[in-house]
């Protein structure tokens, strides 16, 4: 029936629309505070919308790390702007013209270009396909992301690690804002750290097969990292200095280390055995995962620990 | 159709009523405390409903043993945010709305 | 098929959006929200050009890469506000001067 038909489109329609509705919202509002939760909600429709297209991977890491992490980090810096800020500038109402002149050809020209590219083409999910089991996992996309782009995958855990040295760079910790410690929260972090812990090792485990991954698994174990930070959990001088440093480099180090095992055997850099691959995977998943959720979780500390910043 | 397809349409609907009279006191209600209330106990029901709606069409025990794990994670998690947010407008001052 | 077309609409004014924002506002936090906005337009056209019947998996990759490389760059930039409204007392950049 006609109505059959009618009803996704309808449900795609509001989804769109609600999405440019609440990215104008947040981009526009005179309050930054309410910009940043109007961000964090169009963060989880952007989810809900990958579900939409079937991308269940990119969901899963749009809402822990887009939406969860990017809210919470731009939360954490406004406190910190207000609390070593305390006049209240200007809201800003701006409309230019000739911003809105020079705007619009390019909206016309990039909805023009974007309607022409080539539609429902299989691209290259059919040569992803065909080699599927050489590459030791049946998920599509964590086999594009370890083996067949292994090298992309290796480089961006490379670009956490130097973000994070950019952070650290700028000296230690911001001085803490008063941590909210009651019975309430220690409960609630009782429950739900090791429930997180656990959801981690099995999203790890399970994205050989389904949708997961050491990317999802390294958000989720990021997200507690910053419960515990929230909560007020300092990170034991001992462990800051050594420990810390080797699992942060570990996921960069252990790729590395993968692809190079096999080039005394004849193969080239980053190219596993089918009989390995699986094996290696998982274990290059692991430090991977490790490695991006303490880095995670240091991104929000927003300094490098142990050292007391001066000012 | 099915008994079980039309029992969870049935449900789904009831949880969008319950969604939508969550927002409705959100929108309306005067002060931060009688928000959380509408917020936490109108959206708790209507997930409950939904999860028990769509929990029908599982394919197996442990799908919908997964689904009631998500509503009784979203129950301790809302209840235990919505202390804190209420705490936290108390330290700052913030009185109840009083008629 | 119309799927494809409207999310792609959709990511191309999400860009523009971001676009106008990064370029009209001077709040150094405004900025860094039009830009994640700008990629999340950018991550919608990839992604809805990739759907279909059989979903091609390079474009997820690439996509779940660029989620985690727009946190990081999102959480240096942050510092780098940080910094700023240390050393100059606003987080924002100064008012044009026509000179």
């Amino acid at each position: 029936m006609a109505a059959m038909t009618l009803l996704p489109l309808l449900f795609d329609t509001l989804l769109g629309l609600s999405l440019i509705w609440l990215a104008w919202r947040a981009l526009t509002s005179t309050d930054l505070f309410q910009a940043i939760v109007l961000f964090i909600a169009f963060g989880l429709l952007m989810a809900l919308t990958w579900v939409r297209l079937d991308a269940p991977d990119v969901a899963m890491a749009e809402a822990a790390i887009g939406a969860g992490l990017t809210g919470a980090l731009l939360l954490a810096t406004l406190a910190r702007l207000k609390a070593n800020n305390k006049t209240k500038s200007a809201p800003e109402k701006k409309f230019s013209l000739l911003l809105t002149l020079i705007i619009l050809p390019v909206v016309t020209g990039l909805v023009y270009v974007v309607l022409t590219l080539p539609q429902n083409t299989p691209g290259l999910a059919i040569l992803v396909a065909e080699n599927l089991k050489t590459t030791g996992v049946t998920n599509p996309v964590t086999a594009v992301l370890l083996n067949y782009r292994g090298y992309d995958t290796l480089l961006e855990l490379a670009v956490l690690l130097v973000a994070l040295l950019g952070v650290w760079s700028f000296g230690g910790v911001p001085k803490p804002h008063e941590a909210y410690s009651g019975p309430v929260l220690n409960m609630l972090l009782r429950l739900l750290i090791p429930l997180l812990i656990m959801v981690a090792g099995y999203l790890l485990w399970v994205g050989a097969n389904a949708p997961g991954g050491a990317f999802q698994a390294g958000s989720v174990l990021g997200a507690a990292g910053v419960l515990l930070l929230l909560a007020g959990w300092q990170l034991s001088t001992r462990f800051a200095e050594l420990p810390l440093r080797i699992i942060l480099v570990s996921g960069v180090v252990m790729f590395t280390m993968a692809g190079i095992v096999f080039i005394v055997s004849g193969r080239q850099f980053l190219e596993y055995p089918p009989s390995f691959a699986g094996a290696f995977i998982l274990l290059i998943e692991a430090a991977a995962t490790l490695s991006i959720g303490i880095t995670l979780a240091a991104l929000f500390l927003g300094g490098r620990p142990g050292l007391r910043r001066h000012k | 159709m099915l008994i079980s397809e039309i029992l969870t349409s049935l449900l789904l609907a009831a949880g969008a009523f319950f969604f939508f009279a969550g927002t409705v006191g959100l929108l309306r209600f005067p002060d931060v405390y009688t928000r959380l209330h509408a917020l936490t106990k109108a959206d708790n029901v209507g997930l409950g409903l939904m999860i028990l709606g769509l929990a029908l069409q599982a394919d197996s025990w442990a799908a919908a043993g997964k689904l009631l794990l998500i509503w009784l994670l979203v129950l301790l998690a809302s209840a235990s945010v919505a202390h804190l947010i209420a705490k936290a407008a108390h330290q700052k001052g913030i009185e109840p709305w009083q008629r | 098929m119309n799927n494809i077309y409207l999310y792609s609409i959709v990511g191309a004014g999400l860009f523009t959006l971001g676009l106008y924002a990064l370029i009209s506002y001077r709040h150094l936090l405004r900025k860094i929200l039009a830009l994640n906005i700008m990629g999340s337009g950018v991550f919608l056209i990839l992604v809805a050009l990739a759907s279909g019947e059989t979903p091609d998996p390079v474009p997820h990759a690439m996509v779940i890469t660029g989620i985690v490389v727009a946190v990081s760059a999102s959480a240096l930039a942050l510092a780098l506000v940080l910094r700023v409204q240390a050393e100059t007392g606003k987080a924002e950049l100064p008012e044009e001067s026509l000179e």
